[in-house]
């Protein structure tokens, strides 16, 4: 058995082993580190900087970069979470999130992060950007709440390898492109998948919206991160 | 010494925060000994009649009334709280902010389907409010001190936000209080 690397979070004494990215080896030892663009299974690419935290000083994305020993991890200092809490913001007014109209609202991921960081207003102005919506046999692609978080493109590929999803255009008019041909022969199972993956409403699938009651969706009553930190 | 003057005002909104600011059901006779009423469409007085110490406003801003309402209340109140999605980021009045203000009239007065070919006309009457070319958030108008966002904000969100502005002391905000739907 390799040997433990030793590091610490926060100044609490960690142990984890080789290999682990800084957010596996936070979550082994009860801590959360909040990610968006990251899902457990996928390839790491680190596009939201949700997860950055300061290691000896520098800016790192947690969920990309290995643990390695004596690491002096910051992850909730106030400085780390305003960070954060702003690059939430910046996703909400950059789209067009209006949650009470969302079937997503109260599973979101992006919304339960701003729960977590209990964000009244964001700090910047919205910019309302002209978005449209794009319909596909088995699910809707709502380009107002995309993130470009990428989940969907690194998820969703057919039995023969073809992904179905991929970016589009550079920078500021980046978008998710979907490929017709591919998403037609989804099956229900696959549309659900890529549904359950986006973070935030993108990808609905058609005719099962608002299924489970106010009150009983994922973060009703629970900050996200919390299955993570009851585990210490 | 009097109790603080509270005022509120429905702008671009469905009045729903109004109905979830009665929805503290009991609280309501607290609420009667903790402050006093001044202009709101829950006693029907129509204009200030003191300075008012908090004023609550649900609703953005889309049209001239709503920006004219919005700053009658900024002069005459001390501290001013944006109530509910509306008020706080334009809300689904807002979901218009991507589109042309001549389609969106375009659509409801002269092409929708429901509209009967001897009844097409844009309303033009001075009487009615000029709309504006997107709907604004409150804080995009006037200087908001507090936001409480929610659609509706719960009761008792607005409760403990109403109670710690007047007892002076700090929002507990627990977590299922802040909600955005």
């Amino acid at each position: 058995m390799p040997d433990k690397i030793k590091f610490t979070v926060d100044g609490k004494e960690c142990q984890a082993e080789a290999g682990m990215t800084i957010y596996e080896a936070a979550k082994a030892n009860g801590i959360y580190i909040p990610v968006l663009c990251h899902f457990e299974g996928l390839k790491p690419v680190g596009s939201c900087r949700i997860c950055s935290v300061r290691v000896n000083g520098r800016w790192m994305a947690a969920c990309t970069q290995p643990v390695t020993p004596g690491m002096v991890i910051e992850n909730a200092s106030p400085e780390v979470e305003e960070y954060r809490k702003a690059i939430i913001e910046m996703l909400f007014v950059e789209g067009n999130h209006f949650c009470p109209a969302c079937e997503k609202s109260g599973n979101c991921e992006l919304q339960a992060l701003a729960y977590r960081y209990q964000i009244l207003v964001p700090q910047f102005p919205y910019l309302f950007p002209k978005k449209d919506i794009e319909a596909f046999p088995k699910f809707l692609l709502e380009h107002n709440r995309c993130v470009q978080c990428q989940r969907c493109i690194r998820a969703i590929q057919t039995p023969d390898g073809k992904k179905v999803f991929a970016m589009k255009n550079r920078s500021g008019r980046v978008r998710i492109n979907v490929d017709r041909k591919l998403a037609a022969r989804l099956s229900d199972e696959e549309a659900q998948k890529a549904m359950d993956i986006c973070p935030v409403g993108a990808i609905l699938r058609k005719e099962v919206g608002f299924r489970i009651p106010i009150g009983r969706r994922k973060y009703d009553r629970r900050p996200i991160g919390s299955d993570i930190e009851e585990k210490k | 010494m009097s109790k603080p003057v509270i005022a509120t005002a429905s702008l671009a909104g469905c009045f729903g925060c109004h109905m979830s600011f009665l929805d503290i059901d009991e609280r309501i006779l607290d609420l009667i000994e903790l402050v006093e009423f001044d202009k709101s469409p829950i006693d029907d007085i129509k204009k200030f009649s003191r300075p008012v110490d908090i004023g609550l406003i649900e609703g953005g801003c889309c049209n001239a009334e709503n920006v004219e309402v919005l700053r009658y209340f900024r002069k005459n109140c001390k501290i001013l709280v944006s109530v509910g999605e509306c008020a706080v980021m334009g809300g689904l009045p807002a979901m218009r902010n991507t589109i042309p203000l001549k389609e969106c009239l375009e659509e409801a007065y002269l092409n929708s389907p429901t509209v009967a070919p001897e009844d097409r006309l844009i309303p033009a009457d001075e009487d009615i409010p000029v709309l504006l070319d997107r709907v604004y958030p409150c804080h995009e108008i006037v200087k908001i001190d507090y936001f409480l966002p929610g659609c509706p904000p719960s009761a008792d969100l607005i409760w403990e936000a109403l109670t710690a502005l007047v007892q002076g002391r700090p929002l507990r905000l627990e977590y299922e209080l802040v909600k955005y739907d």
